[in-house]
């Protein structure tokens, strides 16, 4: 039944610049890196705002990941390594990107990148990544006051995603719209393990099950399971999703449902959050520094 | 008299025909989605082995994941006691028995005489468990004995990071991208499942003569390192281990006929 030569877990790659920015007029100009475990990011900034981010799939090397997510960035916009005055790495990858000035870790980095795309309301994050799922409690600031994170099972994360979007030939982005295409809310498959999800997913499509229905049966799993994970540190609004998942309707829907809790939209894509944080980090700490060195 | 016992497994089902306690006949084959159906056709496959129709067998035990799809079933039987009867008839005397499955494993503590005294399952997380080893070895573009058997040429240790099957899949396959001999992948990956196994096995206590039963326990690279892990020179491994559930059931239904 395999298609041959498709590959149904491959997201799309992309990047995005704001039109109304020039960076020839910036007097900063600062980038942040995440390199996670299935996407790398790079994210430029302009005086400590957002001007242009591109993404790639995470190869097998770290700095390899890095050059390329960057490279895109610089292809778009027309910067070259040499305007860029601050870069911060983060991610799983981060010690391991030989071009940047620091590394943070990806927990403060998503705190500052939320607060910046959902605002200073923004309280409770949860960021679901390809390989971990983390919820993030910050302050106004972006500041990191409490978290909790999931990263020795792949059920609830990225790739169990990819993994189901393989056995069912969906391609991964329409895997959420159809999950809320059907009659009715099928009860979840295993939230435990994405192994025996997949055995579950499995029989229920030989027993009959629509595909739309196997992947809501899925799509609750991984929120029944990732909403458990939030319980353990509570929610407090305003609520924020972040990483890879977050474009996943489907997931979020049901997430939103089981908290009761309205997440807040983003117009940015918010799977750049780890790397925004990193580059407005880098901004101020660029800031520090020149002071720092006096005039 | 005449009794089975079916092993509805995850994977594969298993059928094990006894006459007067003795084995006579045995098959195997894929459950999919008819499990029923299929047990029913290995059953007449077994009794025609062994020359007998349908009506003479006087009670059937099913055990395994799938038991409750076993319709035609007389009774049924948990995979622990399954393991534990049919351990402890191949190794009489040993009191701690392993299963490991496709999907699930267990370890059993028995007084060496097939009643259970204490047992583990791990039912959260596919690591640990025999399916994991197909996709390693495809991955490594090897049958599954050449994974087993390079394995066992491995004298390096690599560990791996991964706990959960989904991540040592990708993990794997970025230690062949950095060019490690894929002998020693494999060994570590054995070695990873072998320690999630024996933190099973030391939760109901080493103790006497070990004996691993279930379709991995056939991986001499699995088997080398659960021994090495659990400190114990010989584990004991019969002939058949993925027989080793139906045939504690075949021995739990002639029991409940004669009983």
């Amino acid at each position: 039944m395999s298609v041959a030569g498709r590959e149904f877990w491959r997201w799309s790659e992309g990047s995005w610049v704001d039109p109304d920015k020039d960076w020839r007029r910036a007097e900063v100009v600062t980038m942040g890196v995440d390199v996670g475990s299935v996407s790398s990011e790079a994210v430029a900034c302009l005086d400590g705002e957002l001007y242009a981010y591109n993404t790639v799939r995470t190869g097998a090397s770290s700095p390899d990941s890095a050059r390329a997510a960057a490279r895109g960035v610089f292809e778009k916009t027309g910067l070259s390594a040499e305007d860029v005055r601050f870069t911060v790495g983060t991610g799983y990858g981060r010690v391991n990107i030989p071009f940047a000035d620091k590394a943070i870790t990806e927990i403060a980095c998503h705190g500052r990148g939320a607060n910046y795309l959902g605002g200073p309301a923004v309280r409770t994050i949860l960021d679901m990544g390809g390989q971990d799922c983390k919820v993030i409690h910050v302050d106004a600031g972006g500041k990191v006051t409490n978290f909790l994170m999931n990263d020795k099972c792949a059920a609830g994360t990225g790739r169990g995603m990819e993994v189901i979007a393989d056995l069912l030939e969906v391609p991964i982005e329409e895997l959420g719209p159809r999950s809320l295409d059907i009659d009715e809310e099928p009860p979840a498959v295993s939230d435990v393990c994405v192994v025996f999800a997949k055995s579950e997913a499995m029989a229920r499509l030989k027993g009959g099950w629509s595909k739309n229905k196997v992947i809501a049966a899925y799509c609750r799993a991984m929120a029944e399971r990732v909403s458990t994970l939030i319980g353990r540190i509570g929610v407090e609004p305003e609520f924020f999703i972040t990483g890879g998942i977050s474009k996943n309707v489907g997931v979020v829907k049901r997430i939103e449902r089981i908290l009761g809790v309205g997440a807040r939209q983003s117009a940015v894509d918010t799977q750049i959050a780890g790397a925004l944080g990193a580059a407005l980090f880098a901004h101020t700490l660029y800031l520090k520094g020149r002071k720092g060195a006096g005039p | 008299m005449v009794t089975a016992g079916i092993d509805a497994g995850n994977k594969n089902i298993r059928v094990v025909i006894l006459r007067d306690g003795e084995l006579v006949a045995r098959a195997a084959g894929t459950g999919g989605f008819e499990q029923c159906a299929v047990a029913r056709q290995l059953l007449d496959r077994a009794l025609a082995q062994a020359g007998f129709d349908r009506g003479a067998v006087a009670h059937v035990t099913a055990t395994g994941a799938g038991r409750g799809v076993v319709a035609f079933a007389d009774s049924r039987l948990t995979d622990v006691t399954a393991a534990a009867r049919g351990g402890n008839h191949l190794f009489p005397g040993a009191t701690t028995i392993v299963d490991v499955g496709a999907e699930e494993s267990r370890a059993v503590k028995t007084d060496g005489r097939g009643r259970v005294l204490d047992s583990a399952v791990n039912e959260k997380c596919a690591a640990g468990s025999g399916g994991f080893t197909e996709s390693m070895a495809r991955a490594l573009g090897m049958s599954l004995r050449e994974f087993a058997t390079r394995s066992l040429e491995s004298t390096a240790r690599i560990p791996m990071n991964a706990q959960c099957t989904v991540f040592a899949e990708s993990e794997v396959v970025s230690l062949i991208h950095q060019g490690v001999d894929p002998k020693d992948i494999a060994r570590a990956v054995h070695d990873a499942i072998a320690s999630r196994v024996a933190s099973l096995v030391r939760r109901v206590k080493v103790e006497g003569d070990v004996v691993v039963l279930g379709g991995l326990a056939h991986n001499a690279g699995f088997v080398r390192c659960l021994g090495e892990n659990l400190e114990v020179d010989a584990l004991r491994v019969p002939e058949h281990p993925e027989y080793a559930a139906a045939l504690g059931a075949a021995l739990v239904a002639a029991g409940r006929v004669s009983g």
